[in-house]
């Protein structure tokens, strides 16, 4: 023990009397460890809660055009009139969507006949009955799905996305 | 549910943050991405300052950024022992891709090895032996020792005959021009071994002999040249999903028109308009629709022929062309053999006497003659079709001008019918039409793995080479080493092989059981009695446990790009270094080290032997690096090799240049964009020659039989989704979970019948062997032709292609009939699949 602090001593003083203290005192004053509070940061971003549309606002089949968690995530709510994965509601039906491509961001559009949504960009397709998985495509991740929530007023709010945005590196910026 | 990563920030790339060229490893094109890696315990901000790519972060991208990736191309590696972050993500500046990104190698950082991230923790970290009845760990001395006293034991009885090998060719993951050259000289140099083989075929030969023999290498244009042509012939091959951004960044501008000032600059006075295409595929892909989507279906035609017949196709398409006088006569005059001469042509090699197809045009056109009649009734296309093709192909445009096609070719003819006729009556049309070495044009197959092939002469293989898996199945040879192939998954005749080879190689492991583990003369005199006795030494070097792992005793394990540099070239000869920027998990070491460390043992044993003469070949390999190797190799004896160093590439960036190089100059690396641009062939006279390509039918043994025996066509190919055999998707979880089991696709009234629902496990089976499948409906499939996913691990295609090859040991594929039936409903992990159609309808 003595022996090591003998050697912690010896190096802090080559280090003070080294030929290099001379070239800046500024720059030693950065190399000594300065002490700086850590605060804690939760682990997930916070997702806000936000009221998207009222279930009375929806038709089977047609999609609404929504936003979220921001006004640059567009997205969509679409009942799809059958229970599928995600789905909320008495029927367990509506579901929310991303409407960016998660290739390369481009915008997707909704096709009633086969409830899927398609991109122009570069062809891909995910299938909005089943979680928003890519039927063909060159993204290396499934659609972002929201994760919805239905008071007792019927209203529909989101909480949260399952897959990180295309163009963000914080689903909440 | 659906697989979902619930990532929802990932840490950013700092501003100070390594920055490697890296090109991904998987397929043909070769895209440019950059490898960022930074110390676990920093990251970048939000702030445009704080981060690598100068962008206020905190507000949402625009549509193709260069400021965001996905979580697949992010994870934790080890770089010199220490853990770092990396990032993987498109180069926006590569001029081969623009910063698109494929499912593929978008998720090159994502199957890395991360202990901390539990990705692809199937990596191989150390060399493992068959000890105590199973597969156990030991280090390299004493793995290679093993390998080279059985090695050398083998040959001392049977001749390097004896030595079986089963080695890549190609570039790109489990290849580049190191690792060629590595076990090139390993086997072509230090020994030479015949019975030698190839990752996807039974033999060690070309895929495309027939273009090479009449002068015309296969990779001579550039991929400009799909932005110039004013037709695309697309024969065989399906690149929306398989050279996936060659396609969108070099097909689609010129189907949507907007290459048009790039011709209007590259051909001034003529007339350009936007391409055409002519897709020849028995099957609608989704190719097809992303075509029809941009170019309009007034621009596109599929002509979706019986399968096997494409032949007949070419051979009508050069009849009615000549007969027009569509030909260019002065290219045909200037570049091709002179009329007359074709007798005395030596027959092609390998061939019989009589068998002498290499000839001039006429004698070709001669001996080709089809009538769009005749074509039409075996193809079973429309003959006006047949004939709007033609003149899509080559109609002089208004003013006279030639028309600029360009033909792309692929597995679909490759592992087709008559291989070697079909793909000349291809090159027959190209010359015929002037369309090699000229912008816009070009006869060119597009691909699977990128090239990197720098080896040794193999003309001691000869032609036709030894079809080796016809030769283990007859209990020959007596030890086989084994370079990134998994033959279990991707060989014809599977089934059979797979039967024999565990036969053969369990004998060697019972041996191996009834020895201890220290004595190691014991050990190989035990190995060699049951080699004596029919058994097999099986040593498989790869980066995972393989399925015809499963059978050997000995595992090495080796790095793949980026765990150490690598170089490869893509389809139109680019060639780029991939910088080393993280470490090979554990003890793996790269393939071209392996084998001078393997060079180094035999040496030493065959030294202690006191075979100081045969010792001696193995001389030559103190490499320390995989660098060591490439100067050994390309440097040394490419086409403009000396031109090239791994400095040089490194300035050259991921936009490299185009081989061969023909200079140096003002610190850049001179290279070729286009082939025989001066008319000048690869012939010893410089004129290419045609080729007689009369059609003979189904061609390979067994094939006709097959046909008219089994219900239905079992046409196979690749997914956009899975790369190669799935040897690392099979441990990808967002793969896996969308493709549990190769699909098979199938016409709805078939599946109706045989009482099949989306999703069904059905067993695909013939008199060659049985295998499984999902079956998936497609509506646009003919009834009775279905599709199925090659080379999956969960159910092996090559399991019902029967033995039969062309006279050059090609394996055919393709042309594979058997019956299907029901094998159980869709279980939990079918049910969540989207079965919907994969095919893009512009909305």
């Amino acid at each position: 023990m003595k022996r090591c602090e003998r050697m912690v001593d010896a190096g802090r003083r080559r280090f003070l009397s080294g030929a290099g203290v001379a070239a800046a005192g500024a720059a030693a004053a950065t190399m000594l460890p300065a002490k700086a509070d850590a605060a804690p940061t939760p682990a997930r971003v916070n997702y806000p809660s936000n009221r998207l549309a009222n279930v009375s606002q929806l038709k089977l089949n047609e999609p609404v055009d929504v936003a979220y968690p921001d006004k640059d995530a567009p997205g969509v709510l679409i009942k799809l009139g059958a229970r599928v994965p995600g789905g909320v509601g008495p029927n367990g039906d509506i579901v929310g969507f991303s409407t960016v491509c998660p290739h390369k961001g481009f915008p997707l559009s909704y096709s009633k006949e086969d409830k899927t949504l398609s991109c122009p960009g570069h062809y891909g397709r995910y299938d909005c009955e089943k979680g928003g998985q890519q039927i063909w495509g060159h993204a290396t991740q499934n659609l972002a799905q929201y994760a919805l929530r239905i008071d007792a007023k019927g209203d529909i709010y989101a909480e949260g996305v399952d897959e990180l945005l295309y163009g963000r590196l914080s689903n909440v910026l | 549910m659906t697989y979902k990563r619930q990532t929802d920030r990932l840490p950013i790339v700092p501003a100070d943050a390594k920055e490697h060229n890296v090109t991904c490893h998987y397929c043909i094109v070769g895209c440019g991405y950059k490898a960022y890696t930074w110390p676990i315990n920093k990251q970048g901000g939000y702030g445009a300052k704080s981060n690598k790519f100068g962008v206020d972060l905190s507000k949402q991208q625009e549509a193709e950024t260069a400021a965001w990736y996905a979580p697949s191309m992010y994870n934790i590696v080890k770089q010199n022992g220490q853990d770092v972050q990396l990032v993987i993500k498109p180069d926006v500046n590569c001029v081969v891709n623009s910063g698109l990104g494929s499912i593929r190698g978008a998720r090159m950082a994502e199957n890395h090895t991360s202990q901390q991230r539990n990705t692809q923790l199937q990596r191989l970290t150390d060399p493992m032996v068959w000890r105590y009845g199973s597969m156990q760990p030991t280090n390299w001395d004493d793995a290679l020792d093993l390998v080279a006293r059985v090695t050398t034991a083998v040959i001392n009885e049977q001749g390097e005959d004896g030595l079986f090998v089963s080695m890549f060719d190609h570039g790109g993951s489990a290849g580049g021009y190191e690792n060629t050259w590595g076990t090139g000289k390993l086997y072509f140099g230090a020994m030479k071994i015949k019975n030698v083989r190839i990752h996807n075929r039974p033999a060690y030969n070309s895929e495309v002999h027939a273009t090479r023999d009449m002068g015309v290498g296969e990779l001579n244009n550039c991929y400009e040249d799909a932005e110039l042509a004013d037709t695309i012939v697309a024969i065989g091959t399906n690149p929306l999903e398989t050279q996936t951004n060659y396609f969108l960044n070099h097909w689609i501008p010129n189907l949507r028109g907007t290459s048009l000032d790039k011709k209007k600059k590259e051909f001034p006075g003529e007339a350009v308009e936007p391409g055409r295409i002519v897709i020849i595929d028995p099957r609608r892909t989704v190719t097809i629709a992303a075509c029809e989507a941009e170019a309009g279906k007034d621009k596109v035609l599929h002509l979706a022929l019986e399968s096997g017949t494409d032949l007949v196709l070419f051979n009508a398409f050069l009849t009615y062309i000549a007969d027009k006088g569509w030909i260019d006569k002065a290219f045909i005059a200037a570049s091709t053999l002179p009329a007359g001469q074709a007798t005395a042509l030596l027959p092609r090699p390998g061939g019989t006497l009589a068998d002498q197809p290499l000839t001039d045009f006429a004698s070709a056109l001669a001996a080709n003659r089809t009538s769009i009649e005749h074509a039409a009734k075996i193809t079973g296309l429309k003959a006006e079709d047949i004939v709007k093709a033609a003149h899509w192909i080559a109609e002089p445009k208004a003013g006279g001008k030639r028309r600029r096609a360009m033909f792309g070719y692929e597995k679909g003819i490759i592992w087709g019918n008559d291989n070697y006729r079909t793909n000349g009556a291809i090159v027959n049309l190209a010359l015929a039409t002037g369309n090699v070495g000229r912008p816009g044009g070009g006869v060119v197959r597009l691909g699977g793995h990128q090239e990197g092939y720098s080896r040794p002469s193999d003309a001691h293989v000869g032609r036709p080479a030894a079809y080796v898996d016809k030769l283990l199945i007859e209990g020959r040879g007596g030890i086989h080493h084994i370079w990134a192939c998994d033959h279990y998954k991707t060989t014809l005749n599977a089934f059979k092989l797979k039967q024999i080879y565990k036969r053969r190689t369990d004998m060697v492991k019972d041996a191996m059981s009834t020895v201890p583990w220290g004595d190691r003369k014991a050990m190989v005199d035990a190995i060699m009695v049951a080699i004596r006795q029919g058994g097999l030494f099986s040593v498989d070097v790869d980066i995972v446990p393989s399925q015809i792992g499963q059978a050997s005793h000995v595992w090495l394990p080796a790095a793949i790009s980026g765990e150490m540099n690598l170089t490869s070239m893509n389809g139109e000869r680019r060639m780029r270094l991939t910088e080393r920027y993280m470490d090979p998990p554990g003890n793996a070491m790269p393939d071209c080290l392996i084998a001078a460390r393997l060079a180094n043992a035999v040496e030493r044993v065959l030294r202690e032997q006191g075979k100081s003469a045969y010792a001696d070949q193995f001389k030559g390999f103190d490499w320390k690096t995989e660098e060591d190797a490439f100067m050994d190799g390309y440097h040394k004896h490419e086409k403009g090799g000396t031109n090239v160093t791994y400095a040089r590439l490194k300035t050259m960036g991921n936009n490299g240049f185009q081989e061969p190089a023909t200079g140096f100059a003002n610190g850049r690396i001179v290279g070729t964009k286009r082939l025989y641009s001066d008319g000048k062939f690869s012939t010893k006279d410089g004129k290419a020659f045609f080729m007689a390509t009369p059609w003979r039918g189904l061609q390979a043994p067994g094939k006709a039989e097959q046909k008219a025996k089994y219900k239905f066509l079992v046409n196979n190919g690749r997914t956009n989704v899975i790369w190669q055999n799935a040897f690392m998707d099979q441990n990808n979880d967002f793969v896996m979970d969308r493709m549990p089991y190769p699909f098979i696709e199938m016409n709805p009234d078939d599946m109706k019948e045989l009482g099949l629902a989306a999703g069904d496990l059905v067993e695909v089976h013939n008199d060659a062997g049985s295998t499984q499948a999902m079956a998936q409906p497609a509506p646009s499939a003919k009834r009775n032709q279905t599709f199925m996913l090659f080379g999956f691990p969960t159910g092996v295609q090559g399991n019902v292609v029967n033995a039969g090859v062309n006279e050059l040991i090609i394996p055919n594929y393709k042309q594979t009939w058997a019956d299907i039936r029901k094998i159980a409903s869709a279980s939990e992990t079918t049910k969540r699949l989207s079965f919907k159609s994969a095919e893009y309808r512009a909305g």
